[in-house]
């Protein structure tokens, strides 16, 4: 059995026993919630160098030969994914040790933080639509109750919406999986595919088509596409801004990686239908995020909306279903995940300093931080899409693909919707930096010492660097994504991986 | 008997989203429950219905006899039970926060209270 691919499941899981062991010690769950996310970075990494190098890997878990067993699989999107679990996680976790209320940390915040993180890693590498239900399971419980944490008035509405709605999207999705199983007699996704490829009878071809749409209901809610965005503005702004910083750049992007690998595996029968259904939703998904972003006053607030029209541009590439498009949505996902997490941690910063994310009452950064100023413009931009920035290769890309199409329709939406929020993105950075401070909301700005700014800060300025780099480097990178793009357009690479593999 | 269940879960669909679509925050999560519910009879459904023999090599044969019924779909059911149990537990338990923070257990009376 190939070890390397279990191991980004169970670092987090030993960090987060081991957190929970150490309960009486704070000092020692930030040690432990620090080296975890580093160490799953790491096996990231190697992931993402061993399936480069060796093409799909797989694993029995149990060593039961598949279908049967429990399959793990790391191509390179899982990889990619993992790898930028592993990012996240370390840049937040640092993140956390400055902004997590002492309150939090006693009542289980580090815990749950690496529990996340691990259904997060599970969803990413599992072969196997019921144990993705399970990993869905377990990241949800986690994201719950941190989500909830505190339990202050403020939190509750929020919380009840998201806990509902995704409770519903579980129940959707668990429907569509007995309906499946009743229907192919397996849930392992390789040997699904297969079946599928050999061709159904007549009367169950129209089935499959319904399942599709199906999972791509209890998919889409987790992803945030429309019409089933509506929890996520109305949750995202309440709870501590190292969570809501997680969950904006992780677990939207879940639902994505879901809706990419069913509608690139399994259900490609009919492209026609269901894939032109998914670029419709893409771009109405980037036009309702947008127009929701440039109403709001809030700073986290419109940053939320960013992320369900980001959404749209993820999805865009999946509906254009080339490989250039695919490799489009990849490079959009990585680009996205670190920029997004990174916006929410300067929103963070701004709420330590000024006790408030409200526009009007917000101004006159620039004097003091001018250094953080430039900083958010870095993210800020990126999002937008101008170049040398990552976001810009990202647009480029799925526009190239749109053009390649003859989509010309959702790729005018693709830029104007990058016209919106960069219109968007300098509302930001004018309410919070360029304009004066309003006399009425004059307020002294609350001290931070030293040794937590350099802790908040750094891993601000660490994926800002990250973001330019990604700009640089841009075409080894893109050649990384179109290769994933293409393992995704052939699935047969994928199925032999899983379904030939030696014991 | 497949006709019965078919109906027995449309109608725990139909109750489930009625008491979902009600104010009160307890009738909400009974809701929630009721759909699992459904969805986990569903797959009891689904993966066929049969008269035969339970699906364990018996003792000096080599193989199952058929015809033997299929073990998975319990397999499944009971990991989604268990779950649900869990998140169910939760939710009654972030009920009672949010009627203790906020003061309602109206759901029209919660908007707005995220501020």
């Amino acid at each position: 059995m190939n070890l390397l691919l279990p191991l980004p499941i169970i670092i987090p899981m030993l960090a987060g026993t081991a957190a929970l062991l150490a309960y009486r010690s704070r000092m020692i769950q930030r040690w432990i919630s620090v080296i975890g996310s580093g160490a799953l970075l790491a096996s990231g990494i190697w992931l993402i160098v061993e399936v480069e190098r060796n093409g799909i890997r797989a694993a029995q878990i149990g060593n039961w030969p598949a279908p049967y067993g429990i399959t793990l699989v790391a191509d390179l999107l899982s990889a990619t994914m993992v790898t930028l679990t592993g990012i996240i996680g370390l840049a937040v976790a640092v993140y956390a040790l400055a902004t997590t209320s002492a309150a939090h940390e006693t009542v289980g915040h580090h815990q749950l933080y690496q529990f996340l993180l691990m259904g997060v890693c599970g969803a990413f590498l599992t072969g196997d639509l019921f144990n993705l239900y399970v990993w869905f399971e377990v990241m949800l419980m986690a994201s719950f109750v941190l989500l909830a944490l505190g339990g202050e008035r403020g939190q509750m509405e929020g919380a009840i919406k998201y806990v509902t709605i995704n409770l519903m999207a579980s129940a959707i999705f668990l429907a569509a999986l007995g309906l499946l199983y009743g229907l192919a007699g397996t849930l392992n996704m390789a040997d699904l595919a297969n079946k599928f490829s050999n061709g159904l009878p007549e009367e169950q071809a129209g089935l499959v088509t319904t399942l599709a749409i199906m999972f791509l209901v209890a998919f889409g809610i987790k992803a945030a596409i429309f019409p089933l965005f509506f929890w996520l503005p109305a949750s995202y702004h309440t709870p501590p801004v190292a969570v809501s910083a997680v969950f904006a750049g992780l677990l939207t992007k879940v639902g994505v990686y879901a809706i990419i690998r069913v509608f690139t595996l399994l259900f490609i029968q009919e492209p026609g239908y269901t894939h032109t259904l998914i670029l419709i939703l893409a771009g109405a998904t980037m036009l309702t995020g947008v127009l929701g972003a440039v109403t709001q006053k809030e700073f986290r607030r419109v940053l939320s909306f960013h992320i369900i029209s980001q959404i749209g541009y993820m999805i865009m590439g999946l509906g254009l279903y080339t490989p250039l498009a695919l490799a489009g949505s990849i490079f959009y996902i990585t680009h996205h995940i670190i920029v997004k997490s990174n916006l929410f941690l300067v929103s963070g910063v701004v709420q330590r300093l000024k006790g408030t994310l409200e526009l009007k009452k917000l101004g006159g950064l620039y004097q003091s931080l001018p250094g953080l100023a430039m900083i958010f413009l870095v993210p800020a931009l990126s999002l937008a899409g101008l170049p040398p920035l990552s976001g810009f290769f990202a647009k480029l890309s799925l526009v190239q693909a749109g053009l390649s199409q003859g989509q010309y329709v959702i790729v005018s939406i693709s830029l104007l919707v990058s016209l919106l929020t960069l219109f968007s993105m300098m509302k930001l950075w004018n309410e919070t930096f360029w304009k004066d401070q309003a006399k009425e909301y004059e307020n002294a700005q609350q001290p931070v010492n030293p040794g937590e700014w350099r802790t908040m800060f750094a891993p601000i300025a660490g994926l800002a660097a990250l973001t330019i780099l990604i700009g640089l480097s841009a075409s080894p990178l893109f050649e990384l994504a179109l290769r994933a793009g293409e393992q995704l357009m052939d699935p047969t690479a994928y199925i032999r991986a899983v379904m030939e593999m030696p014991r | 008997m497949e006709t019965i269940l078919a109906f027995v879960i449309g109608a725990l669909y139909a109750a489930g989203i009625y008491m979902m679509l009600r104010r009160s925050l307890v009738k909400l999560l009974i809701g929630l429950g009721l759909l699992s519910h459904a969805a986990n009879l569903l797959i009891f459904t689904v993966a066929k219905l049969v008269r035969a023999n339970s699906p364990v090599i018996a003792a000096g044969e080599q193989t199952l006899s058929t015809p033997h019924a299929d073990p998975l779909p319990q397999a499944l059911i009971l990991t989604a039970i268990v779950i649900s149990f869990g998140v169910t537990a939760f939710a009654l338990a972030l009920a009672y926060r949010a009627y203790k923070s906020v003061g309602t257990d109206d759901l029209n009376e919660m908007k707005g209270t995220d501020v």
